[in-house]
């Protein structure tokens, strides 16, 4: 193998895993906090669509990338306003939320499927992108790439590191006994659905706007879905994101590669595999919770807060 | 997984919005109803589909009501859809391989209402007709360009799924390319979905980073043509005119011209005389046209492809012409023999010998 073949495959799998990081850490922060946003993929779509739409018009990358993140907030904030405030069940609120965001979407988006735009494309860091080997593999990556590790820096320091993080974990942990000392629960979760749909609606536009320069309705194809998935591979611990989106994004690079250059593997069996890993993970932190030496699912997670003081 | 039966739920509420919508105002119209694998604004397969729909409404008027359902996936789904459908329509299209059996089953149970498949071959009951187009014509023409045109000897193809459709493309291709460029090779990668355009940029991806400097695919969407215009390789549209996506990449396109054919059924529905039957039309009819040819080609190379399409439409030459083996060595056609339609090319299930590839299954 080449050493422009490897670096392809590197950059090949960056791409595929970087939507799954945004839309994963956004997720895990909001589970974190007692909630189960099943619709991420309707806000995936939704950032995708928006992203796409407002590069098409102003030719700005950041300004398409800042409105898919507020097109995935939007989504989100209805989300956050049905189950904080009207008291609705999470599991329904968010499949309904991902099927509005599919059918919006593709409605809104008529007009879009015949253009094409200018993809955002990597930015080699000057120098340090010269150096040999390290510099490709390190330093020229596409900037939204470097935003995804540092978001999820970020979201493992403020939950680990800061107080409003021990106390967004301590309401999904037990919500009624953070709201007794006085925290305000509705508004950490409101913030934490939030912050969910904004790292889901960039983690869209990165499909329209740094993989392929279209839109298309359902263009996501079940990267939400995935995302949720990684959440629980990751047992809601940040860093593991990186680690299982990387594994669930290479699989699909590889096989492609794997394919091309003839190596005998089935396809099929391949593509199970980061869900045969996500499964036993979940079957291996069920027989850890019995065995009560470690307490990762967050303990309110789904369940309805209803304050009655 | 559940991704698969909520999208369900939307098509059927999607569906009984527009059944709603087409109720039985007008008893004199005929009712036409398309069921398609992906969306519309797929520019490739289902737009070809919807673009002979709205030429069925354009030349008829007030005589037809279409109702369109997109984006149907091939499992139980598609039952209920053909099935809704078949209760308020005179005539159904169903216009994907994997509607066969589906079609099939409510064809039975609804027996005053006339079905036709796209590329599928099974006619149990004569309410049943099938179509399809010999694409592989298609690929006959632009297998040839990519022989001539490729500098790395590199072809690159984004196949969706192993079914005869797209296998006979892969083959077509492939013996084209090889007859006018014995060094070529055929780099296949599936990626088992119709329409996804992030993985079929991925495999575009992949295939220009080994080596391929021109693509041929058999998805739907316009993704692979993006990148071949920013990687600056070669590629071929898919279904309908791709151009807008690719001005530099596209070298010419095979384009699905259904209208004609759509027209001619549904006209039949109405004047009584419809009958079961089976069409594999090809470049001949018109069902199978191309883009315009980039003028970036050497003179040679257009005027190759021009008098291969001309040859094609005259039914002078035919793609697969013996003597032909099968992958494994073994003989399919021998010296200036030609395949029947059925079974060899509508179930075509093997690569013809040279493929360097495993067949998938």
């Amino acid at each position: 193998m080449n050493e422009g073949l490897f670096i392809n495959i590197i950059i090949g799998i960056s791409i595929a895993s970087v939507p799954l990081i945004f839309a994963a850490i956004g997720e895990l922060l909001v589970e974190r906090s007692g909630v189960l946003n099943l619709g991420v993929e309707g806000m995936m779509i939704v950032g995708a669509l928006l992203g796409f739409v407002v590069m098409s018009h102003t030719q700005n990358p950041f300004l398409a990338v800042f409105a898919a993140m507020l097109g995935g907030m939007a989504i989100a904030s209805i989300f956050a306003f049905l189950t904080q405030f009207l008291l609705t069940n999470q599991v329904a609120t968010g499949l309904a939320l991902t099927l509005f965001g599919l059918g919006f979407a593709a409605f809104a988006g008529r007009g879009y499927t015949e253009e094409t735009i200018q993809l955002i494309t990597a930015v080699p860091i000057p120098y340090l992108s010269d150096i040999p080997y390290l510099g490709p593999l390190l330093f020229s990556f596409n900037p939204l790439v470097y935003l995804s590790f540092f978001m999820v820096y970020l979201v493992w320091w403020f939950l680990f590191k800061t107080k409003q993080g021990l106390i967004l974990r301590a309401i999904g942990d037990n919500h009624d006994a953070a709201h007794a000392i006085g925290h305000n629960v509705v508004r950490y979760r409101v913030m934490a659905i939030l912050f969910g749909g904004a790292m889901a609606g960039i983690g869209g536009s990165f499909l329209s706007l740094v993989q392929v320069p279209i839109w298309g309705e359902g263009m996501t194809a079940g990267r939400g879905w995935i995302a949720l998935g990684l959440v629980v591979f990751a047992s809601w611990q940040p860093f593991r994101i990186i680690f299982g989106a990387i594994l669930f994004g290479g699989i699909t690079i590889l096989q492609i590669h794997a394919q091309g250059l003839n190596i005998n593997v089935s396809a099929q069996y391949l593509s199970m595999l980061p869900y045969l890993a996500t499964i036993v993970i979940l079957v291996s932190l069920r027989i850890r919770l019995k065995n009560k030496t470690n307490r990762t699912v967050p303990n309110c997670l789904g369940r309805i807060f209803h304050s009655t003081t | 997984m559940s991704n698969r039966s909520l999208s369900s739920v939307l098509k059927l509420s999607i569906l009984s919005v527009v059944l709603a919508f087409t109720s039985n105002v007008y008893a004199e119209p005929v009712k036409a109803a398309f069921v398609y694998i992906g969306p519309t604004g797929d520019h490739g397969w289902t737009f070809a589909h919807d673009q002979g729909a709205k030429y069925v409404k354009e030349m008829m008027g007030d005589d037809v009501i279409i109702t369109t359902v997109e984006s149907v996936e091939e499992n139980s789904d598609s039952e209920r859809v053909i099935t809704s459908l078949a209760r308020k329509n005179d005539i159904i299209f169903t216009t994907s391989f994997g509607y066969m059996n589906p079609t099939v089953k409510v064809a039975a149970r609804y027996p005053d209402v006339k079905f036709e498949h796209a590329t599928g071959y099974m006619r149990p009951t004569d309410n049943i007709s099938t179509y399809s187009a010999r694409f592989y014509e298609g690929r006959h023409v632009i297998g040839k360009i990519a022989g001539r045109m490729t500098e790395t000897n590199v072809i690159g193809y984004i196949a969706s799924f192993p079914i005869p459709e797209v296998i006979r493309g892969i083959n077509s291709a492939y013996l084209a390319a090889k007859s006018v460029n014995p060094d070529v090779e055929i780099k296949i990668v599936w990626v088992y979905s119709w329409y996804d355009p992030g993985k079929e940029a991925d495999a575009a991806n992949a295939l220009i980073a080994q080596g391929a400097d021109i693509l041929m695919q058999h998805t739907d969407s316009t993704a692979p043509m993006t990148v071949a215009e920013e990687k600056g390789v070669y590629a071929f549209g898919q279904a309908s005119d791709m151009r807008e996506w690719g001005k530099n990449a596209q070298l010419t396109g095979i384009i699905d011209d259904w209208g004609p054919y759509y027209l001619e059924r549904v006209q039949a529905v109405k004047d009584g005389t419809w009958t079961s039957t089976d069409v594999f039309h090809g470049v001949d009819s018109g069902m199978v046209k191309f883009a315009k040819l980039n003028n970036s080609m050497p003179f040679e190379v257009r005027n190759e492809a021009s008098s291969a399409i001309i040859d094609l439409s005259m039914g002078k030459i035919h793609p697969f012409t013996g003597p032909i083996n099968k992958q494994d060595g073994s003989p399919w056609l021998a010296e200036g023999e030609t395949p029947p339609n059925y079974p060899d090319l509508l179930t075509m299930d093997f690569y013809v010998e040279g493929i360097d590839a495993k067949y998938p299954n």
